[in-house]
């Protein structure tokens, strides 16, 4: 706990990391507000406002698609969907690679060479065409998705932990504790762990942009989210049928995900210039 | 360095068998079967229908079978194209999609290492900046976003250029779709490249050289380039990996009749064989060029081969 308060304390100081982290704060609560307090309901077609431009009247700050469903609640749906992606992906990601990099690291010799050769096999493989394979298979679902994304997600995890938990296991002050005594896995949760927490961080935040990536890429080929349910990728979708008269229904949704995306990987970048002062040249 | 080449080749053979096994398995443990959405045949049908497609024997014994005939090259028949070949298929689309991807590889390595240098011999200055935000920019908007953005601008609304692939010849068909398939790459090679380049800079050989009395774009062109595009050959297998995930987009856009097409076609068609085949064929061709860059990695750099 006191690792995460010195943590906070460090992050709190970086005025990159707080304003992009700002801004997705805002996104988040317009995504999750939005399409309560909106007269507009996500499914409701209105016939006689098809394709309307964005406006501030009415709520209709978004226009509406082609079926003159209203587009703001619609996207604050993709976005919720982005959203959720993000958590349930991050978390699997998390589990498998922090697990397996800081058992291959702590372990080392053999095991470690074999883990991480198996880990490098995989690196090579185009990921998504499995995830896509699953798709077919199986009947789409949410959490099948999901889980897929981030089973695909944790190699990068397993590799930076494994690195750093090496570096670790060396050092004079696991040595002390392991002569004074120390069990391994108190070891592992007392001296390896809060060392870690720096690297995860980072690294989960530079997995977010990479699920969220292949949920949309799915959803933009119509293999993701169906409909009526929706979400950023679905949505871009729609908007390229739909470019040549209405721009907006491209623009926006378009414009909302290259923000998430970007706010993520400038964040992590900016998270990594925190924890690890060496990269900050 | 002909023994550093077949134990690569040996160790390749471990990952395509795992590869095909996965997705035969992914494949068959799937509820239902190829035939079921179809109206309800009569049993003597189901189980002659069965019996033509192998379905009626045991999955290992499926699976030897896919292998025998996957060595001939024969990926079976297509479920939903029923008069071609799953091979032929591919073999009809693949030719477009490997002239996209090699231009668009290519534009991304020229453009990303003279980006990257460029920002390098200019460190922490405005233009670095600029080509770094930018570099970011590029990683972090999608192809699908790119690609689309770039025909409403360039097509659209300036008509500069053609949006579409059929009714139109020649060069400019290609522009679009390889410069919106290679923009991200061009972006994670330049920042690739502007790090590697800094650390080689700083090396001792190159302030040698400096100290000789080299010109700067001397030292770059003689000394430093060449050691600084080792980060870059190395990505070149995940740059591959993205650059086909890429193309099945920008085919879908465009309306490209390349392998990508195929592919998204074939699994919203839930045509079983032919995705199978095809991610078969894209971790194959994956694997082969990843050997091949590990290949040219090993031959460049001694240290290596030594490993």
């Amino acid at each position: 706990m006191k690792a995460l308060a010195d943590l906070w304390r460090r992050i709190r100081q970086s005025r990159a990391v707080m304003i992009i982290g700002g801004v997705l704060v805002v996104i988040v609560l317009a995504a999750l507000i939005g399409p309560l307090v909106s007269p507009h309901d996500y499914l409701q077609t209105n016939f006689e406002q098809l394709l309307q431009s964005p406006t501030i009247s009415d709520w209709r700050f978004f226009g509406t698609d082609d079926l003159g469903r209203d587009l703001f609640v619609r996207s604050m749906l993709g976005v919720q969907v982005t959203i959720l992606v993000a958590v349930v992906a991050s978390i699997v990601s998390l589990v498998i690679g922090v697990s397996y990099g800081a058992i291959a690291g702590y372990v080392g010799g053999r095991v470690d060479a074999v883990m991480m050769r198996f880990v490098d096999t995989l690196y090579a493989l185009p990921f998504i065409f499995f995830v896509i394979l699953l798709m077919v298979a199986f009947e789409r679902n949410f959490l099948l998705i999901f889980v897929a994304i981030g089973a695909i997600n944790w190699l990068d995890m397993a590799r930076i932990v494994r690195g750093q938990t090496l570096s670790l296991r060396e050092r004079e002050f696991v040595d002390a504790a392991r002569l004074t005594g120390v069990s391994t896995l108190g070891i592992i949760r007392q001296h390896i762990a809060p060392n870690l927490i720096g690297v995860v961080i980072v690294y989960v935040t530079l997995t977010i942009p990479q699920a969220i990536l292949v949920e949309s890429f799915l959803s933009f080929l119509g293999l993701g989210i169906q409909e009526p349910n929706t979400s950023l990728g679905a949505l871009v979708d729609a908007g390229v049928n739909q470019m040549e008269g209405a721009p907006w229904t491209l623009l926006i949704p378009a414009a909302l995900l290259a923000a998430i995306l970007l706010s993520f990987n400038f964040l992590g970048d900016a998270l990594r210039d925190v924890f690890d002062s060496r990269s900050s040249r | 360095m002909l023994k550093y080449a077949l134990l690569r080749l040996l160790g390749a053979i471990p990952t395509l068998l795992l590869v095909i096994a996965l997705a035969f398995l992914m494949v068959h443990a799937a509820p239902g079967g190829p035939f079921d959405d179809e109206r309800v045949l009569p049993p003597e049908t189901a189980r002659n229908l069965a019996a033509a497609y192998h379905l009626d024997e045991s999955l290992p014994q499926q699976f030897v079978r896919y292998l025998k005939s996957l060595l001939q090259g024969d990926l079976g028949p297509s479920y939903h194209y029923r008069d071609h070949t799953v091979s032929e298929l591919i073999g009809m689309a693949f030719p477009v999609s490997l002239r996209l991807g090699a231009l668009a590889m290519l534009l991304a390595v020229v453009i990303g290492v003279a980006a990257g240098s460029f920002a390098a011999l200019r460190r922490n200055s405005l233009p670095d900046r600029v080509v770094m935000t930018l570099a970011m920019t590029g990683i972090s908007i999608p192809v699908f976003v790119i690609a689309p953005v770039l025909v409403l601008l360039l097509a659209v609304q300036l008509q500069w250029l053609p949006a579409g692939w059929s009714g139109n010849e020649g060069v400019a068909r290609f522009v679009l779709p390889v410069i919106a398939l290679a923009l991200p790459q061009v972006a994670y090679i330049a920042r690739l490249m502007r790090a590697s380049m800094i650390d080689v800079l700083a090396s001792d050989f190159v302030r040698t050289a400096r100290a000789q009395g080299l010109g700067t774009m001397a030292v770059v062109r003689y000394h430093a380039l060449k050691p600084a595009m080792l980060p870059v050959l190395s990505y070149m297998g995940p740059a591959i990996a993205a650059i086909l995930t890429g193309s099945v987009v920008v085919e879908e856009i465009f309306g490209i009749p390349g392998l990508g097409q195929l592919f998204v076609r074939g699994a919203l068609n839930r045509d079983y064989t032919l995705v199978l085949g095809i991610v078969i064929f894209y971790a194959a061709l994956v694997v082969l060029l990843n050997l091949v860059v590990d290949i040219l990695y090993g031959a460049i750099d001694p240290r290596i081969r030594q490993r």
